[in-house]
């Protein structure tokens, strides 16, 4: 638990760091999100109370809290709050019917959308419908679950940093895999323990830290870049040989927008896995392999031959 | 017994035969963690895993208490080079094994209670025991507790780095032990120096 805690924590840090940058010029071009920015986006807000005639201040409630420099620095930073929820929240106290209001999924937006069809929306869709989630829970479970809909920043396509990519994507599925305060928006079911459920996976902070949660979880298919389709646990990867392989299946999945399957660098085999991970057995060296190959058979060559002329001369 | 010389006290015998059954196993654990594959694998990978690191751990810690036994029990002299003349040294022993053994002629430099390796011997077993089996140890350990290796070395990631070193050095230790043991054969008889590791009498 602490180490999923430091890993999230760590994100964290790391997301703020990157976004600091993008906070001031974009608050300036959406002028309307302010207002909500001015509750939803501080602890502590203020309004005028007309039955007591003055400013009163309240508490914000956590979970409505929305980091204005995430916002800012997502996919939909063009976005005002008004074009997802409701024009009416422009009022307060906001009307207990809007609780009710059903939200747009992404389907609605970007099916058939000629700008955003390089990540194919419809053959995700149709993966996530198949997934344990969708299949188990397709009343409570959207694609907003995993897509927070105020943070949400494409990664693996764009971010060079695969470890970057790596933690943003863990923290996904453990937002609610290791909260279960979300986990119970879902199931009442009790949530299993991470950590205690992969022990038979050796050196777990290492694996977590380079292999994402879905390099295990999901049925890799070619016509995305993220796989979506979540299995059961019964069809989770739990050989070892197939990432610590020559045809490492890293190649298919995590690694596969850099992946020339390859013998570049100097003859490493896989050498687009190297330069974030040391994946043994996936990671060979060519020119050292074919070297050993022929030291050691001299060696047994010129061993032969000594025995031998030793048993002549005797 | 009259001739025979006491050669390798028992804490040698025990330690050898320890450190020889680890490496082997941890020769043919590497060799299956190097070259694992989907198809055919010599051992389990996660088996492997286990292997290789209970046997590194054991062994090291024997290569400890031979460091440790050498230097206060004296044995260490046997491993200690003086400079003088040296190399010449080498090269006649490296000649009998490459001629002169064949003409039957008598070895340089028979075994006696001061002098139990030849000057070609002693070279190797000083670079296995002070130069690679602490190379291999301590790049094994690194790749252990992975935490505490750089994260980055000479461009590429720390354990990556390592790890080679480590590979490499194994690979050296093995054609050494290949050829170590076929010259163990080189004795009065062919089983002459086994007989002494076990017994300690040669
Ligand atoms: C004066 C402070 C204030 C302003 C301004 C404000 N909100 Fe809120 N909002 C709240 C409080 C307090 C709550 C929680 C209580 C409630 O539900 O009324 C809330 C709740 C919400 C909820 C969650 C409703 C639910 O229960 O699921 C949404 C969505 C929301 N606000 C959107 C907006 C948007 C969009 C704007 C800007 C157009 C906005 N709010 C402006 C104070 C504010
Ligand atoms: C791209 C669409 C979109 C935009 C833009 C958007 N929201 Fe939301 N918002 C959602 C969805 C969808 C939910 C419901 C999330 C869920 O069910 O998990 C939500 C939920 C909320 C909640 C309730 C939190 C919760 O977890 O239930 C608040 C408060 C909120 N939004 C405020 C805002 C504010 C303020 C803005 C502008 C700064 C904004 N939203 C912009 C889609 C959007
Ligand atoms: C209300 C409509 C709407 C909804 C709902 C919506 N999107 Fe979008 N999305 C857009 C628009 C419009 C753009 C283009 C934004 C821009 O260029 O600023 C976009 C852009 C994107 C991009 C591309 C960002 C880039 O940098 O190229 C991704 C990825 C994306 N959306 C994912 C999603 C996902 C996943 C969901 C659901 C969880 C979703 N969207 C829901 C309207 C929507
Ligand atoms: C179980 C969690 C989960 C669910 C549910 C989910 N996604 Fe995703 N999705 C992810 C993860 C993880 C990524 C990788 C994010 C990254 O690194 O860019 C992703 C990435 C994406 C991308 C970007 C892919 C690319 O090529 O860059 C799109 C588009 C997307 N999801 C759409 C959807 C849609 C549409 C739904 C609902 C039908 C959905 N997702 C539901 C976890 C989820
Ligand atoms: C190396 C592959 C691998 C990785 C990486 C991995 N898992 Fe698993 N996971 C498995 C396997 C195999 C099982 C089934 C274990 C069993 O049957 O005992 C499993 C089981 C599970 C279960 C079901 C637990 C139960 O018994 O109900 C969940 C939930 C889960 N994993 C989530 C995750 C999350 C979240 C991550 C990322 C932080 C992750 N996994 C990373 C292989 C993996
Ligand atoms: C919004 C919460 C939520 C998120 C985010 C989420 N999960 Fe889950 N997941 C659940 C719940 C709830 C279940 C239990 C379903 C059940 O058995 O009823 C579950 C079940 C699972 C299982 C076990 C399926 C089985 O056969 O029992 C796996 C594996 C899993 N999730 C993997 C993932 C992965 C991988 C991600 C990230 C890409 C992820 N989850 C993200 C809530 C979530
Ligand atoms: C989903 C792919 C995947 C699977 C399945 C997998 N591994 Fe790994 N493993 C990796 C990656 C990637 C690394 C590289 C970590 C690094 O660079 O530190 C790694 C590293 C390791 C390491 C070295 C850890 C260290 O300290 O650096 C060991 C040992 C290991 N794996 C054993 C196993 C065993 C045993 C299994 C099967 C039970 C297994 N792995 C299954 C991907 C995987
Ligand atoms: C890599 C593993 C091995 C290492 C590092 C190693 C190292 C050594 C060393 C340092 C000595 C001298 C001991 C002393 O101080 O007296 C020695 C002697 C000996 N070893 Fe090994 N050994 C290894 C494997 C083996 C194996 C597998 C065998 C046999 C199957 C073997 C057979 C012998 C014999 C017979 C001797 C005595 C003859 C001599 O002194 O040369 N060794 N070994």
């Amino acid at each position: 638990m602490k180490k999923l805690l430091l890993m999230s924590i760590c994100v964290l840090i790391n997301l703020q760091l990157v976004s600091r940058t993008a906070d001031e010029d974009a608050i300036a071009h959406s002028p309307a999100n302010s207002k909500c920015f001015n509750c939803h986006g501080r602890p502590v807000y203020s309004y005028y109370n007309e039955n007591l005639e003055r400013d009163v201040s309240k508490r914000m409630n956590p979970y409505f809290l929305i980091d204005s420099v995430a916002y800012y620095n997502q996919n939909h930073k063009s976005f005002e709050c008004t074009d997802c929820h409701s024009y009416d929240y422009n009022t307060f106290p906001h009307d207990n019917d809007l609780q009710m209001e059903p939200m747009p999924v992404c389907l609605d937006c970007h099916e058939g959308d000629d700008a955003t069809a390089a990540f194919s929306f419809e053959k995700i869709d149709q993966e996530y419908q198949q997934s344990v989630h969708s299949t188990k829970h397709s009343g409570e479970f959207t694609c907003w679950m995993c897509h927070n809909p105020h943070s949400y920043k494409i990664n693996a396509r764009t971010n060079e940093n695969i470890k970057e990519t790596i933690v943003y994507d863990n923290n996904i599925c453990l937002s609610c895999h290791a909260d279960v305060n979300k986990y119970q928006l879902i199931t009442s079911k009790e949530k299993p323990n991470i950590i205690k459920k992969h022990d038979w996976l050796p050196d777990q902070i290492a694996h977590f830290a380079h292999v994402r949660c879905i390099e295990c979880h999901t049925h890799v298919s070619n016509n995305v870049l993220v796989a979506h389709q979540v299995l059961p646990k019964e069809q989770a990867v739990k050989k070892c040989v197939e990432c610590h392989s020559q045809n490492s299946m890293l190649m298919a999945s995590l690694y596969k927008f850099r992946a020339k399957e390859s013998r570049n660098r100097l003859g490493f085999v896989n050498s687009s896995i190297l330069k974030d991970a040391y994946v043994i057995g996936a990671n060979r060296n060519y020119y050292l392999n074919i070297l050993s190959g022929i030291i050691a058979g001299l060696v047994v060559l010129l061993i032969i031959i000594h025995a031998l002329l030793r048993i002549l001369s005797k | 017994m009259k001739d025979q010389i006491y050669l390798y006290p028992l804490w040698i015998r025990i330690w050898h035969v320890v450190n020889a059954l680890l490496f082997i196993a941890l020769i043919f654990s590497g060799l299956s963690l190097q070259y694992s594959n989907n198809t055919f694998n010599l051992l389990p990978f996660d088996f492997a895993v286990s292997m290789h690191n209970i046997s590194g751990i054991t062994l090291s810690i024997a290569f400890v208490f031979f460091l440790f036994w050498n230097h206060f029990s004296g044995n260490g002299e046997h491993y200690r080079i003086k400079s003088k003349g040296y190399c010449a040294e080498v090269f006649r022993q490296f000649r009998y094994y490459a001629f002169g053994i064949f003409k039957n002629e008598k070895p340089p430099f028979p075994i006696t209670e001061e002098q139990k390796f030849n000057p070609l011997q002693k070279f190797t077993y000083v670079m296995v025991m002070y130069v690679l089996l602490p190379l291999i140890t301590l790049t094994g350990l690194g790749l252990f507790f992975p935490d505490i290796l750089p994260d980055r070395m000479l461009g590429t990631t720390g354990i990556h780095f390592v790890d080679l070193i480590h590979i490499v050095t194994g690979f050296l230790l093995s054609i050494f032990m290949i050829i170590h043991i076929y010259f163990c054969t080189i004795g009065r008889t062919c089983s002459a120096n086994f007989k002494s590791m076990i017994t300690g009498w040669h």
